[in-house]
């Protein structure tokens, strides 16, 4: 064990990981998050906090740590390159580590284009493989970028993102194959609804090798309607969302049609955990995390592990 | 044929329309003119291929200088016709000129002080 | 070359108000290239000036006059002559030529009338796009001659990034996503191997982050 970080822990012991996520609000109201954490105590074994997802201001990531951090949770620092220099990025680093986080999620950040501050500057003065190259230095050489020493590692388990679905996906393989040589540990990938497609991109992972390297934790996230799932197909940027899904969807009462996603979404999981090489499951109900206890349980997640 | 059209309509002899730019129609304006319009050749039978669709994107680009200036865009249009059609000649002469009439007078002549040509 | 935008006529207007006497000073080398601020345009701006200002009833001359280049002293140095008789200078030259005649007429006032944008190519007449960013530290042998810092909207050294579908990138449908032309090139010239490499995380002293550059050739200098 490197660090006291709840992933590390579970997937040492060989048994799947169960991961969520949670949006921080867009305002000082720490209630809100402790509302979220409270829908997600014991479903999951960590909890992906977001930064400023598709650049909208929100609370910082860390803080929302924090918050989840006293209710028992063990975080995940998501950390984009778009807002932040290295100066910034290893300075945080060390913040979010002496304050007891274990885990961080190394990405480079939707442009500020999509956000509520089209007009901001961004930084991008790194990439996200860079960004997980300095949390390994810092870690495990026990030194900043240039060089000189730190005193008092940043004991924290590196994990990254990618999107199996986006282009060119021939080089999706080879680019896990960079973050697995930065030092990446952990990687959540993209919601799967494309199974086959995700599986052929799993398939080339495994012919790297890369599933030994990095443990691989399958994101899913369940359509709440039919016109969520058209949205996601056609409005966000490298999402897979195949047409007989959708036709699915139509097919069923529209009151039914969130119980059908849930639906939809179990059965995806248990597609996927028997995929080999898949050590966790991501369930990013997006502003829908009442759902994430009822899915882990109908999916067979149910019971997590105990922490310590 | 001796057909009518208005007498205020004045022509300028170029030798395909794709020979008007930008400038030069700017410069009738400066000068006090109400409206300028394009009689181009029919669209597919230019004589040098595209002289024609050139003027009138540079037409295009003309209204959007005049609206910038405050003339507005529609003291200036593209015509197209054959130099057989005689009849159409008159015809747009005069819709030209009604649709300028209705525009009224130019500012910059106005202020300038200048006499109707 | 530098490809600039003409500010729009308003926004110049607005600047100009307090002046009767302008010289209207065009370009001939980049700005002319992007038909932004050569002869033609400082034509099409003067009588777009001319016209407004006479709508209005308001008076205005302007001495159009077009330079070799606004970046060198020579050319700069021959409008020296008449430029007492003029209140104002409109410049149509990119940033640099702006300043630069700024710095030689110091009592004068020097007004942009173009907005500077990128160093780009011509893609065809009338449509120009960015190539380079001038970060002072090439790269393009590692990414089969396409430049990732600035085509790629987030300058990722080892990308693509997750929004890259079907050759586009996230932040606009007709933009080409830098990195599949990087990987498409690669592949073509049998250099995909490349990708492999991790690009390491670039020392952005040599770009502006490092404060304003200047370059110096000694054994060129007269003195």
């Amino acid at each position: 064990m490197k660090t006291k970080s709840n992933i590390e822990r579970i997937l040492e012991s060989g048994q799947l990981v169960v991961t969520s996520e949670c949006g921080p609000p867009r305002g000082a109201d720490a209630e809100v998050i402790r509302k979220k954490g409270k829908l997600l105590q014991g479903a999951v074994d960590a909890v992906n906090v977001t930064d400023n997802q598709t650049s909208v201001v929100r609370m910082s990531s860390f803080s929302a740590c924090l918050i989840l951090k006293e209710m028992g949770f063990d975080p995940i620092l998501q950390m984009v390159c778009r807002d932040r220099n290295r100066i910034a990025i290893q300075s945080d680093i060390l913040g979010a580590a002496a304050l007891g986080i274990n885990n961080i999620l190394c990405l480079t950040g939707d442009h500020q284009k999509f956000g509520d501050h089209p007009r901001a500057k961004n930084v991008f003065d790194m990439d996200s493989i860079q960004l997980i190259q300095t949390v390994k230095t810092m870690r495990d050489d026990g030194k900043f970028l240039e060089g000189e020493e730190l005193k008092g590692r940043p004991m924290l388990f590196i994990g990254a993102a990618e999107n199996p679905f986006a282009d060119p996906f021939e080089i999706r393989a080879a680019r896990l194959g960079k973050k697995a040589k930065a030092g990446v540990e952990f990687l959540q990938t993209q919601c799967i609804y494309n199974i086959p497609r995700f599986e052929k991109w799993m398939e080339m992972v495994r012919d790297r090798g890369l599933h030994e390297k990095v443990a691989i934790l399958a994101g899913v996230t369940p359509f709440k309607s039919v016109g969520m799932a058209r949205y996601m197909k056609n409005s966000v940027p490298g999402m897979d969302v195949p047409d007989e899904m959708i036709e699915r969807l139509k097919g069923v009462p529209k009151e039914k049609q969130s119980e059908e996603g849930i639906k939809i979404c179990v059965e995806t999981i248990q597609r996927l955990k028997e995929l080999p090489g898949i050590r966790g499951i991501h369930i990013m109900a997006i502003e829908w995390e009442e759902k994430v206890r009822e899915i882990a349980e109908m999916a067979g997640l149910l019971p997590r592990p105990q922490i310590m | 044929m001796r057909l009518n059209y208005p007498t205020n309509v004045k022509i300028v002899k170029v030798p395909c329309t794709g020979r008007v730019d930008t400038l030069l129609i700017l410069k009738t304006f400066e000068s006090g003119v109400d409206g300028v319009y394009l009689a181009g050749c029919l669209e597919g039978e230019c004589h040098f291929l595209r002289g024609n669709l050139r003027a009138k994107k540079r037409v295009q680009y003309v209204k959007t200088l005049l609206e910038e200036v405050g003339l507005g865009s529609g003291r200036v249009e593209m015509y197209n016709m054959s130099s057989a059609q005689g009849q159409r000649f008159a015809e747009v002469a005069r819709e030209m000129t009604e649709k300028i009439r209705a525009l009224g007078p130019s500012p910059v002549k106005k202020k300038k002080g200048a006499v109707n040509p | 070359m530098i490809v600039a935008n003409r500010k729009s006529l308003e926004e110049i207007l607005t600047m100009l108000k307090p002046y009767k006497k302008i010289l209207l000073l065009g370009c001939n080398e980049c700005v002319t290239v992007s038909a932004t601020g050569g002869e033609r345009e400082v034509g099409v701006l003067a009588s777009e000036l001319k016209i407004s200002r006479a709508k209005d009833g308001e008076e205005i001359e302007i001495r159009e006059h077009t330079l070799e280049r606004q970046c060198d002293h020579e050319y700069i140095d021959q409008i020296h002559p008449f430029i007492g008789d003029y209140e104002v200078i409109l410049s149509m030259a990119c940033g640099a030529g702006i300043q630069y005649v700024a710095e030689t007429y110091r009592d004068k006032t020097v007004l942009p009338a173009v907005n500077t944008t990128f160093l780009g190519v011509t893609l065809e007449q009338g449509v120009w796009s960015e190539r380079c960013q001038g970060c002072g530290e090439c790269v393009l042998h590692m990414t089969g001659g396409i430049c990732p810092i600035a085509r790629c909207a987030k300058s990722l050294l080892n990308g693509p990034c997750g929004g890259s579908s079907n050759g586009k990138c996230e932040v606009d449908k007709d933009l080409e996503c830098a990195w599949q032309l990087i990987i498409d090139r690669l592949k073509a010239l049998n250099q995909l191997d490349k990708y492999e490499e991790i690009i390491p995380i670039k020392d952005w002293r040599t770009s502006r982050d490092g404060g304003p550059r200047k370059r110096v050739r000694e054994d060129l200098k007269l003195l």
